[in-house]
């Protein structure tokens, strides 16, 4: 009786004991991590701010290297070109304090500031600028702005000017100016610690855990507010919006409506656009994607709207090409009205198309983004109406990259093309029928013939015609069936104030500043 | 002498073999880490161009053994994805690890020790049973799970840490540590179960030996003779255990990292696979490699040194 007692006793001794370190170590934890990690009213005390981002930044930090979208969403605070794009989808100077295009548009001619600093505290010279646009030319792995470059027939820099001459116009030559960073002539580092001209300095990256960006005291423009930015990398989605919810990151943006209306620390929440042309895309090379009827019939069968009230409670903007709004020059709603829903219309369409009775199909869609998947889902649920069978398969992203995108081995696919310049031929091109990237070996020479003519146009107008003709053409052929522009929800910290939505996937933290109160 | 040494030149070709391995995995499975560096700007001519800028358009036998030479020479070449020194990458995550698994260690002894003398001296059948019991079913949970249901009860529910919520190790120390408590638990409890099983059957056979009845019969107490002598014994197979016990949980944490995201060497593992990083991987796999067999060894050598009974033999 007395043994089993000292037994009793021993077994409660050393439960009480592991449960008191259990405690400490978790109330140091609570209590240090705010000191770290810095309350609210310290981070606005420091005019630091924390962002949430869902994903590590995986890549190389060379701007002229660097693919992934969220890498660029970030170092857009870092990096510049002559010329930057602005939320409202100009172009304004940058590193050029003016600039003129002359020739009938062969001969663009920038004023160069002399009063620019590069992050490393050397003064950029005309010198820098010429490197800059050699080295790009030579290196980047963005295959609009490396065609665009090399058709430059001639450089020169002289009297604080820098003129670039094209062996033919280039009316998006702008747009190509602004993809093409100024950085430090002969500075190697630029892949781990990158150096350029922008509002903010990259200060440190810790893989996986956060990167870090502070205020450029030297910036020749209006200098940033905050005097630091501190991205934290959250890949798991359910800490990220514990975090945020908890008041622990001041802005994340990219979440969902289901995240938005869980929310409740009081935060701004803004709704955007994502930037993305989100469509079921179709290989036009396997039977029976081959015929026109069969695709537009699957436009008929998709409810674009159920779709969205399904996945995100209605919000996105429905497109009807490969286009979204924030190119309000070329976007077309009405185009997204061309194929309501109608089964019956489907059924028709496939039965003159030889399927009566539907057919099978495999939708390959990556894992790693789930607005995609849930749209694959429900997708594949409405075509069941008209005897479609379509199955769902996920995939990592670099299988989707290498046999999906690279291989064009699919027969059809969801996901979202943005593009990586401002103007609308970096999302038009890829269907031209030679373009390396058309995956879904779209083949029309009216199109061809038309995106041609708008890369050849002299002046805007005319131009615009002739992509809003591609855009036309790629919605009556229904060369894939168009969904959404997915809607981009921004949580911010109500103390700040400033944030614009770009029509590019940027977030721009210069404007970013805390309420004077 | 001659067992050392036949066992360290065993050490050395398992070292080769695994990565000899690890390099033939990545010519399998599908995908290449020039897709993934260049997106969807992938187009057939910057891969290949791509592909030549790596080398890795060269034969792999070439290309093993550039990288064998270079990383012989302490140099692990330079990560695909982050184009950073893999060296540096590895030194920056490797702290992270290290403290988990120094944590479930600690964890692991602390708790197994005392609770399996307590199981191989108890005399109560019921408490006997009990202990049995748990036992068992704790040895046979996986740590991941473990570590799911630590997430959901002592995460979501009781609130006692954030999921996900990782506090970095160079800012705050004992945040760190208050972290990785529960995946360092995740870990621990099923290697402590399997030991506290262990020492209670040595000490159960060790309380039957005859120096027991000797003791017993000059008077000494139960206490006295268990913690004194019985004790001492019965550790020996125990210590050799857990010595073997710090290479397991080293690969266990890989996958725990990833339950709770704490960024150390399993969660960089497992990104650098799906990004097909292959220098990363590679030093990574071979460095475990090492760690398992160099601490297998070791723990062979501990096992001559606190047991000179296996000497002589």
């Amino acid at each position: 009786m007395k043994r089993s007692f000292l037994a009793v006793f021993l077994v409660a001794a050393l439960l009480a004991c592991l449960l008191c370190g259990c405690r400490e170590a978790t109330n140091s934890g609570n209590g240090t991590s705010d000191g770290t990690t810095l309350s609210s009213g310290q981070r606005a005390e420091n005019n630091e701010i924390i962002v949430g981002i869902a994903q590590d930044l995986d890549d190389c930090l060379d701007p002229n290297l660097s693919t992934a979208a969220g890498t660029r969403e970030v170092m857009f605070n870092v990096f510049e070109g002559l010329v930057k794009p602005d939320s409202t989808g100009d172009y304004v100077c940058a590193v050029a304090s003016d600039y003129d295009v002359t020739d009938g548009g062969l001969t663009y001619v920038f004023t160069l500031r002399d009063n620019v600093v590069f992050h490393n505290g050397e003064t950029c010279t005309p010198e820098d600028i010429l490197s800059s646009f050699q080295i790009c030319a030579d290196t980047t792995v963005n295959s609009t702005v490396a065609a665009a470059l090399s058709v430059v027939a001639d450089m020169v820099i002289q009297d604080g000017t820098f003129t670039i001459t094209l062996q033919e116009p280039n009316p998006d030559f702008l747009s190509i100016i602004a993809n093409v960073y100024i950085l430090p002539e002969g500075y190697e580092n630029q892949a781990t610690a990158p150096v350029g001209t922008g509002p903010f300095r990259f200060v440190s990256r810790s893989i996986q855990e956060n990167i870090v960006l502070e205020r450029n005291e030297a910036y020749y423009g209006q200098c940033a507010y905050l005097s630091k930015v501190t991205y934290k990398i959250y890949e798991d989605a359910n800490a990220l919006f514990t975090a945020l919810n908890s008041g622990a990151l001041d802005l994340v943006a990219h979440l969902t409506s289901d995240q938005v209306d869980n929310l409740s620390n009081g935060y701004q929440v803004l709704e955007g656009t994502m930037n993305l042309v989100q469509a079921m895309y179709l290989n036009h090379n396997v039977k029976p994607f081959d015929d026109v009827r069969v695709r537009q019939a699957l436009c008929y069968a998709v409810d674009v709207d159920a779709m969205l009230d399904l996945t995100a409670d209605g919000h996105g903007t429905k497109l009807g090409s490969s286009m979204y709004p924030a190119f309000t020059k070329y976007f077309e709603a009405s185009l997204a009205d061309r194929y309501p829903h109608d089964v019956e219309k489907a059924k028709t369409l496939l039965a003159e198309a030889g399927y009566p009775d539907g057919f099978s199909f495999t939708i390959t869609v990556p894992s790693n983004y789930t607005p995609h998947v849930n749209t694959a889902i429900v997708l594949a649920e409405q075509l069941k109406a008209v005897g479609i069978n379509a199955g769902i398969q996920q995939v990592d992203w670099n299988t989707w990259v290498s046999e999906v995108y690279g291989g064009r081995d699919f027969e059809a696919t969801v996901v979202g093309f943005d593009a990586s310049t401002l103007n609308a031929g970096s999302l038009l091109a890829r269907w031209v029928s030679n373009n390396g990237k058309n995956m879904i070996n779209f083949n029309n020479p009216e199109y061809d013939a038309a995106f041609a003519a708008a890369r050849g146009a002299l002046n805007d107008e005319e131009q615009t015609a002739q992509y809003k003709k591609c855009l036309e053409i790629l919605s009556e052929t229904a060369a894939n069936v168009y969904l959404q522009d997915l809607a981009d929800f921004v949580a911010i910290n109500p103390r700040l104030e400033g944030f614009k939505f770009y029509p590019l996937y940027v977030m721009d933290m210069s404007l970013v500043r805390y309420t004077q109160s | 002498m001659k067992t050392i040494l036949k066992k360290l030149i065993a050490l050395i070709i398992t070292l080769f073999m695994v990565s000899v391995l690890a390099f033939l995995a990545f010519q399998i499975i599908p995908g290449d880490p020039t897709t993934k560096m260049l997106g969807t700007e992938a187009t057939p001519d910057a891969i290949a161009a791509l592909r030549s800028e790596l080398g890795l358009d060269r034969p792999v036998m070439t290309r093993y053994f550039d990288w064998l030479g270079s990383f012989l020479s302490g140099d692990m070449g330079i990560s695909y994805s982050y184009r950073t020194p893999v060296g540096e990458m590895i030194a920056q995550k490797l702290p992270v690890t290290a403290l988990l698994t120094l944590l479930s260690f600690l964890f692991t002894v602390g708790l197994s020790i005392p609770l399996g003398t307590l199981a191989g001296s108890v005399r109560s059948k019921l408490l006997d049973r009990c202990i049995t019991v748990t036992d068992q079913i704790l040895m046979s949970v996986p740590p991941f799970f473990l570590g799911i249901l630590a997430c959901y009860l002592c995460g979501i529910v009781l609130k006692l840490f954030t999921p996900g919520g990782y506090v970095s190790l160079e800012n705050d120390f004992w945040g760190c540590v208050g972290y990785l408590v529960f995946p360092a638990l995740s870990i621990a409890i099923p290697r402590a179960a399997m030991t506290v099983k262990m020492l209670r059957s040595s000490i159960y056979k060790e309380l039957r030996q005859d120096y027991v009845r000797t003791a017993q019969s000059r008077g000494a107490g139960r206490w006295s003779i268990l913690f004194r002598h019985v004790l001492k014994n019965a550790l020996i197979p125990v210590i050799t255990f857990l010595a073997v016990s710090m290479a397991e949980i080293l690969t266990g944490s890989i996958i725990v990292e990833q339950v709770f995201t704490v960024p150390g060497i399993g969660r960089l593992l497992l990104a650098s696979i799906g990004s097909r990083d292959f220098p990363v991987v590679q030093a990574i796999v071979v460095l475990l490699a090492t760690w398992i067999v160099v601490v297998n060894y070791l723990a062979d050598l501990l096992n001559l040194l606190v047991d000179p009974r296996i000497r002589r033999k």
